[in-house]
């Protein structure tokens, strides 16, 4: 399966191309460029799911890690060397699916979306690079590629947030997003050096010895590591940058912030899995603990923002706390024992994708309709989009968690594994469940349905978008609407043997309830034109109300943290440091080198005979100094 | 050992003799539409030539006429890397050898060129010092012909004047010092001498002497003060030959001589070379600052250069050759690309070589200013180019063996010498000129020289594999 190397090649390729011809090539070239290659990436991507899955199990009943391609790239003596490869299991080769279709369908969307944009190549060559990094990022074979990859992911995104660089917010947005997560990195380099420290390398699964021997540090490391995807999957406290992030164009949203990127940090836990099982469970169960303090957080958030986009990325990071929690609350690698949380998380990853990509996507549609991301400028929109308010609905159903849609399997998955960690965890992530069905429908209803704004209308009649942004939309929805009946656990478990999901129907039940009383809450509040009861709830709670507008002021925290405390008592001094003793002794350096440069310049005289005089003093002292020691 | 073991061991020699000969030939016979196809022939050649000796013949080590001629893989590598410099010399002095005053010159210029080279070849794979010696001889007697190229020009005849009175010097007292080795030693073959060598304070007179005739070539202080001016006047392809190839070649004869003769004081010739390395690379950096000709300037950053060079040969080990040779070819790629600016500046602007006559050069010539700021950017050692990674190997062969001071020494000297790297990337970008370098198009020939190097200073770093393999090879010593 060496063919596989092509899936990383070709985007470099178009990246590299498309963003050194940048405008000498039409706007409409660069576009085809990067999506036909990006349409080959997922024709291969497929074709290698299918060999792979098809190619079958090992006698023992897992699937194979291959490892079509390895070079060693830096050799550092012994065991320790940083590889760069290719490595097939069960989940890579599954992300591999996830990213190719969202990516293909964020391409074709973008040439509607983006079209008569500035910078149009550019934006295709930024988006290959980000697809060839966020695929390396999957199939990496050890740890470190995955660093080196997962920082390019992030270059990327910091490329594409602030892709309009003349916005003064989508550049701050972008450099918060870099600074954010590069922060969060920081601990992830400090894991990967301590993993590779004490275990001699740095491959995904070390050798028993190994791992005997780093076992004190074992905990430490992959709590580090956690931090870095903490930060890249927006989890409390370090999810500040994700909501700014909107500021980049919408499609990028779909694809970074919602689909793929974002849902690194699920992927680095859940490939750490063996390890964190058998050497830091307790570590594992902190991440739950974060995965559902960040779910109920970002819902409770996202039920007052009002920004369509703030919402959806509110929604995402409560998302990816559901994931987090399923891995988190795993106390065994065996899936019928305590293990069910990693094919949950697998699954809802999976599924989340698709529907979260759909939902951003279609805001796309609205904010290309409407020219803006503001509640206040929608309402009624269905009679004018019906394709975007269908596929729109779907989503929202399968993220609230409706049956047959496929948030209903994978999220029933996640709370069947709270459930047996513990009930009152249970309870909570159902809680939580039931306000994501009550925000996605507010949200739904405030744009579809409601008090139209009239005048903003009558200036500016909505339309239903183009054809290149419906159909991606349609494919999603159709995706949305069939894959919960996916035999994931086939593919996909703890312990790699196939596992055959059976819906929990109690489990189900109070899920199903408690999204339909969400639903039914939302609609009785926004459905009406009048929105008497919203109103009167947030002017009743007027404190919570704001908090929770304001993110409850976690913004501000920081920027009191960074600024009063960390600039003015730390950086300040150390700026003095700088400026007088280490510039001053640089600033002596050059004095000094000068006044001596004058000095001696005589030397260099000219003249050949001087030359040979230098010359043999400089063999005799050298002679005599040899000589005397 | 018969006929044909011999011609195999050799073959490199053999092949590059072939070379000179069709060069010869050519240059007698072909008429005026013959001549035109010069250039490309000899192109042609090297490339056959680098193409076919570039991996090494044979895995272990071989000898020839009784222990005269020396084969190891290694050497093999070192001369195919050369000869990859001496093809992109070619490559960026087609134009200045199209010129009406030189064009009937140009069979002289491959012929001698090329002889220089096989002199330092035979220098290389010597095993024994009159041997050495007269591959080095062959090296030094074509090159002050080359420098004094242009010997119509008075700053050319100058140069070559200078460079064959200060290379007569060099070679008297080196070759004084191979007759002390003789009289002590009673031998001169390398593989019989490194036992017979007890530090007696003749021998290390000797060493020392011996030493200066290869400080001379690689331009080390104190036996560097011909360097400036020979840079100066000889033709700017000559120079950079004679900066990189010339250079290179002696630094690893050095340091393979070193280790395999002198193993036994080397506690003494690491402090000469303490002294050398520390004088080398603060004296150049001092002069460096001050230059305002081109030339003269990239002449005493050879210098500090062939100072961090020695902190490889200093550390002794064959991971300090693997640095070595490495160092060498990274220096090469930056150095040729730095050179083939300034010819082709020279060329296209009437002559100008001046650090004023870059100023403003990005506005009009922005791929060349681009060119020499990485050439520069490499050779200050600025990541992520090739020149960081090449002086982070030397420091850390250094260090490895305990040089902790000398590195930093070496580390505050790359300070300074960013700083005057710096002042070429400033005039070239933020100066103001009211006159500056009227825009050019580059030949095809010069261009293919500047991409090679500039591919080099991008990938030699990042690629592992070339420092791998030459490290995979450098054992063998």
């Amino acid at each position: 399966m060496e063919y596989t190397v092509l899936i990383l090649l070709l985007p470099f390729l178009s990246f590299i191309l498309t963003g050194l011809l940048g405008t000498r090539l039409k706007p409409a070239a660069a576009g085809l460029a990067g999506t036909a290659v990006t349409g080959a990436v997922t024709v291969l991507c497929y074709w290698t799911a299918a060999a792979y899955f098809s190619a079958g199990r090992y006698a023992s009943g897992v699937f194979p890690t291959l490892i079509p391609w390895n070079t060693v790239w830096l050799p550092f003596g012994g065991s320790l060397h940083i590889d760069l490869g290719i490595m097939l299991d069960p989940i890579s080769v599954m992300m591999l699916v996830v990213i190719s279709t969202v990516s293909l369908m964020v391409h074709i969307y973008s040439f509607g979306y983006m079209k008569g944009e500035r910078g149009f190549q550019r934006y295709y060559s930024f988006l290959s690079l980000f697809t060839m990094s966020m695929l390396g990022l999957v199939l990496a074979t050890n740890i470190f590629q995955m660093y080196i990859f997962w920082e390019l992911v992030g270059v990327s995104s910091y490329l594409l947030i602030g892709f309009y660089y003349t916005k003064k917010e989508a550049v701050a947005a972008s450099k918060k997003a870099f600074i954010v997560t590069r922060f969060a990195d920081l601990g992830f380099l400090i894991g990967i050096l301590i993993y590779g420290f004490y275990t001699g390398t740095f491959s995904f699964s070390p050798d028993a010895p190994a791992l005997g021997a780093a076992k004190a540090l074992l905990p430490v490391a992959l709590g580090l590591m956690f931090i870095g995807g903490a930060g890249k999957s927006a989890m409390f406290p370090l999810h500040i940058w994700l909501p700014d992030a909107m500021e980049g164009p919408t499609p990028v949203s779909a694809l970074i912030h919602a689909a793929t990127m974002v849902v690194a940090g699920v992927y680095l836990v859940a490939r750490m899995f063996p390890l964190f099982i058998g050497y830091a469970p307790e570590v594992l169960h902190v991440t739950a603990y974060v995965g559902a303090f960040t779910a109920l957080y970002a819902a409770i958030v996202a039920c007052v923002q009002s920004d369509i986009k703030r919402v959806l990325a509110f929604s995402t990071i409560s998302q990816i706390g559901f994931m987090i929690v399923a891995l988190g609350v795993c106390t065994s690698s065996d899936p019928h024992e305590g293990g069910l949380g990693y094919m949950a998380s697998m699954f809802h990853l999976f599924t989340h994708a698709m529907f979260k990509a759909l939902l951003f996507l279609g805001a796309g549609c609205i904010i290309h309709a409407v020219h803006s991301n503001e509640m206040s400028a929608m309402g009624g929109l269905r009679k004018y989009m019906p394709v975007t308010h269908i596929t729109f609905l779907v989503a929202c159903l399968s993220i609230a968690g409706i049956w047959p849609l496929s948030g209903f399997f994978s999220k029933d998955e996640i709370l069947a594994a709270c459930f047996s960690f513990s009930p009152w965890m249970g309870w909570i992530m159902t809680a939580i469940a039931g306000l994501t069905a009550f925000y996605m429908f507010r949200l739904y209803y405030c744009i579809f349905w409601g008090k139209e704004n009239r005048e903003l209308h009558a200036a500016h009649r909505p339309h239903e978008a183009p054809l290149t942004m419906t159909v991606p939309l349609m494919i999603l929805a159709a995706i949305t609407l069939v894959a919960g009946w996916i035999p994931f656990g086939e593919f996909v478990s703890s312990d790699g043997h196939a596992y055959r999901i059976h819906i929990d129907w109690t489990v189900a039940g109070i899920s199903l309830c408690v999204a339909a009383a969400g639903i039914a809450l939302a609609t009785w509040m926004y459905l009406r034109e009048d929105r008497t009861v919203a109103d009167g709830l947030a002017v009743r709670f007027s404190g919570l109300h704001k908090a929770a507008y304001h993110r409850f002021y976690i913004d501000e925290i920081y920027q009191f943290i960074t600024h009063r405390i960390i600039f003015a008592c730390i950086s300040t001094p150390v700026a003095w440091f700088d400026r007088h003793v280490v510039d001053g002794f640089m600033n002596l350096l050059a004095a000094v080198t000068n006044k001596v440069s004058w000095a001696i310049k005589g030397m260099q005289s000219g003249y050949i005979q001087r030359y040979s005089i230098w010359f043999l003093g400089g063999v005799l002292s050298i002679a005599i100094i040899l000589m005397l020691i | 050992m018969n006929w044909s073991d011999i011609f195999s061991c050799m073959y490199t020699e053999i092949a590059l003799a072939g070379v000179i000969i069709v060069a010869l030939l050519y240059d007698l016979i072909a008429g005026g539409r013959g001549r035109r196809f010069f250039h490309p022939v000899m192109c042609t050649l090297m490339v056959l030539f680098i193409a076919g000796t570039i991996v090494p013949w044979h895995s272990g080590e071989m000898e020839a006429f009784g222990g005269m001629y020396v084969y190891a893989p290694v050497y093999s590598i070192v001369k195919a890397l050369l000869a990859a410099g001496t093809l992109i010399v070619f490559l960026q002095s087609d134009s200045w050898l199209r010129r009406q005053d030189t064009s009937f010159k140009r069979g002289e210029f491959y012929v001698l060129t090329l002889s220089t080279l096989l002199g330092m070849d035979f220098m290389i794979s010597a095993g024994h010092f009159m041997m050495f010696f007269i591959g080095m001889e062959l090296a030094s007697v074509p090159m002050a012909c080359l420098v004094a190229f242009d010997k119509y020009k008075d700053n050319s005849a100058e140069a070559g004047a200078k460079y064959i009175l200060s290379a007569l010097f060099a070679s008297g007292l080196m070759l004084y010092g191979i007759s002390f080795f003789y009289g002590t030693a009673g031998t001169l073959y390398f593989s019989d001498m490194a036992g017979r060598i007890d530090g007696s304070p003749l021998q290390i007179m000797a060493m020392v002497f011996f030493f200066s005739g290869l400080g001379f070539k690689i331009s080390l202080v104190p036996f560097h003060l011909w360097t400036a001016d020979t840079y100066q006047g000889a033709p700017t392809s000559v120079t950079s030959y004679l900066s990189v190839i010339s250079k290179g070649a002696a630094a690893f004869t050095l340091m393979v001589i070193l280790v395999k003769v002198f193993a036994p004081i080397a506690e003494y010739w690491q402090v000469m070379l303490y002294i050398v390395i520390v004088l080398s690379i603060t004296i150049a950096n001092i002069f460096a600052i001050r230059q305002k000709n081109l030339k003269r300037f990239l002449a005493f950053s050879s210098i500090s250069q062939a100072g961090y060079i020695m902190l490889a040969v200093i550390s002794g080990t064959p991971h300090g050759m693997t640095t070595l040779v490495f160092y060498v070819l990274v220096y090469m790629v930056a150095n040729l690309a730095a050179f083939g600016v300034i010819s082709a500046v020279e060329q296209n602007s009437g002559g100008k070589v001046d650090m004023d006559d870059y100023n403003g050069l990005y506005s009009t010539n922005p791929r060349l200013a681009v060119t020499m700021t990485l050439a520069l950017f490499s050779l200050a050692g600025i990541p992520p180019f090739a020149g960081f990674f090449s002086k982070f190997f030397v420091f850390a062969a250094a260090f490895e063996q305990g040089f902790h001071v000398l590195v930093f020494i070496a580390l505050i000297n790359t300070v300074i010498s960013l700083y005057y790297y710096l002042l070429v990337v400033k005039a070239m970008f933020i100066n103001r000129n009211d006159s500056p370098v009227a825009p050019f198009k580059t030949d095809l020939s010069t261009r293919t020289g500047l991409v090679l190097c500039l591919a080099g200073i991008l990938i030699l770093g990042i690629a592992s594999s070339v420092y791998d393999g030459i490290s995979a090879f450098s054992f063998g010593m």
